[in-house]
């Protein structure tokens, strides 16, 4: 296999070519389909909340949505993931309900995060998924070093990380791979080559004609699937997994893909993509893709397809309602965890506004 | 003289160090056909061209270690980071090589490092910092920070003409909010050189960026009750302008520090410093300083609201040293 064939499986009339045996059976096929679906509603509601000034910036996978959630899928319950800012469907299909990605988004009082990130700067322990820091490609060194540790310890953790392409020019990515490489860590790297770094093209990005062929340099194999072709990214990143639990190394996957939309809601790409090209990729839209498929092999209609989306429609209203509802984190919360213990200065600090709160409290406001 | 905006006044400087220099050239992330993130470089791939207008992969250490090599090569590049919290990916490069360069190697390191710092934005963490004490601890960097348009043009036509590399701070918060006339002739406005914003007897308030505004609108309302409170404008954090400082002090006898940063090894406390060393016999009154609380800024407009340095919190203060 070479680092700059594009691997597929969907025919271009989205058919699988007949000796093709999907490695999933039906039920996880229409699942793996509703994930990518309810990303897809999903982060179109966050585009209209944030018109209405409710989130006040995010950033959607529109037309990402195989990657994020068929390479999400390939993880067991012990594995853990560390993403970026562009996987929300990875995010819900680690098992985050939407109700608690939101309260995230909104930042009150029942995120996990206190409040203190950005919106998509989701992170729990718990589920298994590493809170995301906003400088590009940092993420991708931590994801090594838990590797790392899990190789240390001897336990069954493979860890997954995703990225832009953007990201591959940074330190953390090349770093990262090296280390990878050297140690044969069970990390899988999902690189999601949109094209685009905010508005700088691939080819100003980097002079190699793939990403995949970047992981060669680090001595281990990269691969180039289609990321609009649900099925390919499964089978890719299902066989890097393996690999990777059982002892062989790192990955690198590149998903070849397109953003739909702007890079995030303060973008306007109409300044730096032609329409023609957009419009191209739409074409390749990853969940009609996928959807023809379903409907070939007899899984889905057209009646079914509409009641996911009423249904999903009105269960993301709901998780909205509910999770708006809550109140922000309280003042006090602000000096929790500078540190694990409360030095004199944040101390006097925080009696401070514990005083000044209290003043405010006997004045009219 | 045209009314322009401090970001038109980033923008015209550029510009017109480029127009007369041809060893000026921009670096950064989407500032070429996007025009930066912030459209400070709107307008400029099509005048320059790409040689000068470089769109650059994302790799902060990269790109700052190109800036530097080009500048031993006699050019003087401006690095713009799209916000001033990822100058901390390029740190290497400018603490170990540009600031030590010259005095290692007597070659000049003429780079100017832009980015936009600042909170009150609900940019959380990464997007909202006031990084300027992480280098004015460093020899050889120097750092300025503007708080209107005229110094905005001014200091970063100072900038790019120094042979030192120079930390070139604007605030995000000022960028559109703040406009006033600046004249269309070429000026600059010395690095080191502090200016008093209001004159006053009774408190000195030394401060700097965003804060400068906040400070003279207390001074205002305090004016209204009979207090003359002096406002002396830092622009330059490394070096400081001693003279001013303790010029103002020495005739106040009172002093109040006010920062954005946050307060613990802040500039604040440097400022503080100096007067208590030079001018402690003219002293009315203990030096106070006031900074953001010493945790990293929330993304909850809630939380960040009650970190950054409030006008309450300043006027109180204030109050307190005029009644001391
Ligand atoms: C170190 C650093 N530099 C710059 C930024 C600003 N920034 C945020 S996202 C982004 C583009 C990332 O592009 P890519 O990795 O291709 O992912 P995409 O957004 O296209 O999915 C940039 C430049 C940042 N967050 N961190």
């Amino acid at each position: 296999m070479s680092e700059t064939e594009l691997i597929r499986v969907l025919g271009d009339d989205d058919t699988s070519p007949a000796p093709y045996h999907p490695s999933l059976d039906d039920e996880s096929l229409l699942a793996l389909y509703r994930r990518m679906v309810q990303t897809r509603l999903f982060d179109a509601e966050m585009i209209r909340l944030h018109r209405q000034g409710r989130v006040s910036i995010y950033s959607s996978s529109e037309g990402e949505e195989a990657l994020a959630v068929a390479a999400a899928m390939t993880l067991s319950e012990e594995d853990w993931l560390f993403p970026d800012y562009r996987v929300s469907g990875a995010l819900f299909e680690r098992g985050v309900p939407m109700e608690e990605f939101l309260a995230q988004l909104f930042g009150t009082s029942k995120d996990l995060s206190k409040g203190r990130q950005i919106p998509t700067h989701y992170g729990s322990r718990q589920r298994h998924i590493a809170s995301i820091s906003s400088p590009v490609g940092n993420g991708i060194a931590h994801a090594v070093g838990f590797a790392w540790a899990a190789r240390i310890k001897k336990g069954p953790e493979v860890v997954l990380t995703f990225f832009g392409d953007g990201a591959t020019s940074e330190e953390g990515f090349h770093t990262g791979m090296n280390i990878a490489g050297v140690h044969k860590l069970p990390v899988v790297f999902v690189c999601r080559n949109n094209q685009y770094a905010i508005s700088v093209p691939f080819n100003l990005q980097t002079g190699s004609d793939t990403i995949a062929v970047k992981a060669k340099a680090y001595g281990f194999d990269g691969v180039r699937v289609d990321g609009t072709d649900a099925l390919a990214v499964h089978d890719v990143v299902r066989e890097a997994v393996e690999r990777a639990r059982k002892g062989g190394g790192p990955t690198l996957v590149e998903g070849v893909s397109y953003r739909h939309g702007a890079h995030s809601t303060s973008d306007d790409d109409t300044r730096y993509r032609k329409a023609a090209e957009a419009e191209a990729w739409r074409k390749r839209d990853p969940i009609d893709r996928f959807g023809r498929y379903l409907k070939s092999r007899g899984l889905w209609d057209d009646a079914r397809d509409a009641a996911l989306r009423e249904t999903l429609e009105s269960r993301i209203q709901t998780a909205v309602a509910e999770a708006e509802a809550a109140p922000p984190p309280p003042l006090e919360s602000l000096f929790d965890d500078v540190y694990d213990d409360l030095p004199w200065h944040l101390r006097e600090q925080r009696q401070d506004l514990t005083d000044h709160l209290r003043g405010l409290k006997g004045r009219k406001p | 003289m045209a009314v322009i905006s401090y970001l038109d006044a980033i923008s015209h400087a550029l510009r017109e160090e480029m127009r007369r220099d041809p060893t000026v050239f921009l670096m950064g992330e989407d500032i070429g056909v996007f025009g930066g993130a912030f459209k400070v470089t709107r307008g400029f791939i099509e005048e320059f061209g790409e040689e000068r207008v470089i769109d650059t992969p994302i790799s902060e250490s990269g790109f700052t270690g190109a800036a530097c090599g080009a500048a031993i090569m006699g050019f003087r590049p401006v690095v713009e980071f799209q916000f001033a919290d990822f100058i901390a990916c390029a740190f290497d490069q400018i603490v170990n090589f540009a600031a030590k360069c010259y005095y290692r190697w007597g070659i000049p390191v003429p780079v100017v490092f832009r980015g936009p710092s600042g909170g009150g934005f609900r940019g959380g963490p990464y997007h909202s910092q006031n990084p300027e004490a992480w280098f004015t601890h460093v020899a050889g960097l120097k750092v300025v920070q503007p708080s209107t348009p005229y110094e905005a043009k001014g200091l970063l036509k100072a900038a790019i003409r120094d042979n030192n590399p120079v930390i070139y701070l604007e605030h995000k918060h000022l960028y559109r909010r703040i406009r006033e006339e600046v004249p269309d002739e070429d000026f600059e406005i010395p690095i080191g050189v502090a200016d008093v914003k209001r004159d006053g007897t009774d408190l000195t308030i030394v401060t700097y960026g965003a804060m400068v505004h906040t400070c003279l609108g207390v001074a205002e309302r305090l004016a209204a009750e009979g207090a003359e409170i002096e406002v002396v404008d830092l622009r330059s954090l490394a070096p400081l302008d001693k003279d001013t400082i303790l010029a103002s002090v020495s005739k106040t006898g009172k002093a109040l520090v006010v920062h954005e940063a946050q307060l613990t090894s802040g500039i604040g406390g440097e400022v503080a410093a100096i007067i208590v060393e030079s001018c402690w016999d003219a002293l009315d009154a203990p030096v106070k300083r006031i900074g953001a609380l010493d945790v990293p800024i929330p993304f909850s407009p809630t939380l960040e609201d009650a970190v950054l340095p409030s006008e309450g919190k300043i006027e109180a203060t204030a109050r307190e040293l005029l009644e001391y």
